[in-house]
């Protein structure tokens, strides 16, 4: 496996250099690594991860996932329909799912009036949506990994034992 | 008559010396809040994975406040005897070959006490966990220390132990992977460990607390190796592999006249391992052991990293097989270990721990932990640098 992708699937808020003495790779393979990922399509982008009930973060804070029922279309099954609904800047992430309904969606906005035109004016006006419904989000206790609050990572170890 | 409290200390108690880590721990504590970055500790950075911690919160909430058994819960005793039957080929039985202790510390004092007499000879390889030789003294036991050398990996060799072996000498503690070096023995070594061990007819006890962060190879224990499960008593417990020192929770496996002798001194002296401890110890055998990978493999990585800084600035250090420790040589630096651990403490805030408190044979060497962060072990390595370079000036 590419040193790299390994290092970046364990998580580890790294910088690329020093992702690059982990690995014990320069800091120039290692851009060159990610270089390939992303050419492979493998590799993505970065993106912070945020604590988005602080002040400070709250400027897109209005979350809501939504569960979406939609039909599916002979010859392109659901995959024209969840590529378009994908497309909108409100959607953060979108996956077809099993179960009782057929896509869900992330969507996040500035408001929660922003987040709930795009529901009625868009996301459901569409042909072929059935229909949505809709959970907003009303506090993060973890985040990608990440806990909010409980830092149980702060423990109080001795600096020096036997 | 005199006044003097101190006359009330029983005399091997006085005489016993003060760990070196003690004064050096209370050394760092006095620098709190100047950014300190401490390689000096003997654990893990991991908290204790939550399905662990969940399982003993949800033992409270049933009410399991009690004692168990002496020798610890039955279910305890047999997921111990299947885990140490997998991961190390010994069949123990779970009824009366497997005792659940307070740590491998307790067990290693139960063992102590169960078999050494006054005036007993005890063999142990030096650089050694800090704790052998004073355990050996309390129990009026005499302690002969096995040399074992960077150039070797700091494996033990059967030359050594011949070299140092005296008439009379009865025991023969083993730690591999040991702390501080991170050293092992490979198959073929411990073989001959074993047939010497044969030859003199000594009892093992072996402290195999870091065998599941072997990096390279397999581990081997002792006590898989033919004829030697009879004279063995294998050392296990929880605290580093599935980073849960604080529980206190280890155990011993052995055979069964053996096991029922540490069990005298546990029933008098401890009862039973807390039984908080015990439930938690059950679930990490059950679901732990992705963890135990995981972490290795985090382990594994920045012993890399630490060992090629190390050598890259000039301080010539192998590769520990082993545990979670790199004990380089800093003699090219011409100082002390005590000095390089006090000079890179005040003026870099670094800690690591001066080999000296490991045994005359840590001379010339610092143990410097890398269970720590990366990006806590890449600075802690840019400022050893710094303070290295700094000395060449
Ligand atoms: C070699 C060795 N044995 C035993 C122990 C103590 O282990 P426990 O926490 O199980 O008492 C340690 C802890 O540092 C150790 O390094």
């Amino acid at each position: 496996m590419n040193p790299v992708l390994k290092l970046l699937i364990d998580g580890g808020s790294l910088t690329t250099g020093q992702l690059a003495q982990v690995a014990g790779l320069t800091e120039a393979e290692v851009n060159q690594h990610l270089e390939q990922l992303r050419r492979e399509g493998i590799f993505l982008g970065w993106r912070p991860v945020l604590d988005l009930s602080r002040e400070a973060a709250a400027a897109l804070a209005v979350r809501a996932v939504i569960e979406v029922k939609v039909t599916p279309e002979r010859g392109g099954g659901f995959n024209r329909l969840a590529e378009r609904i994908a497309r909108f800047d409100e959607v953060e992430s979108c996956y077809l799912v099993s179960g009782g309904y057929d896509l869900l969606v992330f969507v996040r906005g500035a408001t929660l009036q922003r987040v709930a035109s795009f529901v009625s004016e868009k996301l459901s006006t569409i042909e072929g949506v059935l229909s949505t419904s809709t959970h907003f989000m009303l506090r993060c206790y973890k985040e990608q990994g990440f806990l909010l609050g409980t830092d149980d990572s702060q423990t109080q170890r001795l600096n020096v034992a036997p | 008559m005199s006044t003097d409290a101190q006359r009330w200390v029983a005399g091997h108690i006085a005489s016993l010396p003060k760990s070196g880590i003690r004064d050096f721990f209370e050394l760092v504590a006095k620098m709190k809040g100047q950014d300190v970055i401490s390689l000096g500790v003997g654990e893990p950075d991991f908290v204790t994975p939550w399905h662990v911690r969940e399982a003993a919160i949800y033992a409270l909430e049933r009410g399991k406040t009690y004692y168990t058994s002496n020798l610890g819960m039955i279910e305890l005793r047999r997921e111990i005897s299947t885990y140490v039957e997998q991961h190390f080929g010994v069949a123990y039985r779970p009824e009366d070959q497997v005792i659940v202790t307070v740590g491998v510390s307790e067990a290693l004092d139960l063992a102590f006490r169960a078999f050494c007499n006054p005036g007993d000879k005890v063999m142990f390889h030096q650089p050694c966990y800090v704790s052998y030789h004073p355990s050996i003294s309390l129990v009026h036991g005499a302690g002969i220390a096995v040399p074992t050398f960077a150039q070797d990996n700091f494996a033990l060799t059967a030359a050594a132990l011949r070299a140092a072996w005296q008439p009379g000498a009865k025991i023969l503690m083993l730690n591999l992977p040991c702390n501080p070096t991170g050293g092992t023995c490979t198959r073929g070594q411990l073989e001959e460990i074993a047939a010497f061990c044969r030859e003199k007819d000594l009892l093992v006890l072996s402290d195999e607390i870091y065998s599941e962060l072997t990096f390279e190879g397999t581990h081997t224990s002792i006590a898989s190796l033919p004829g030697m499960a009879e004279r063995t008593i294998f050392l296990h417990g929880f605290s580093k592999a599935f980073a849960m020192t604080g529980w206190r929770i280890g155990y011993a496996c052995g055979p069964a006249p053996l096991i029922d002798a540490m069990m005298k001194v546990h029933q008098y002296a401890m009862m039973c391992a807390s039984i908080i401890a015990q439930e938690g110890a059950l679930e990490a055998l059950k679901h732990g052991w992705d963890n135990v990978v995981r972490m290795r493999e985090q382990y594994h990585r920045r012993r890399d990293l630490i060992v090629r800084r190390l050598n890259e600035s000039g301080l010539a250090c192998h590769l520990p097989r082993g545990s979670f420790y790199a004990f380089p040589d800093i003699t090219a630096t011409g100082l002390s270990e005590k000095d390089f651990s006090f000079g890179l403490l005040q003026q870099h805030k670094v800690a690591v721990v001066p080999g000296l408190a490991f045994g005359e044979n840590g001379r010339g060497h610092v143990r410097a932990c890398f269970a720590t962060a990366y990006d806590q072990v890449i600075e802690a390595c840019d400022r050893i640098d710094r303070f290295v370079q700094g000395l060449r000036k």
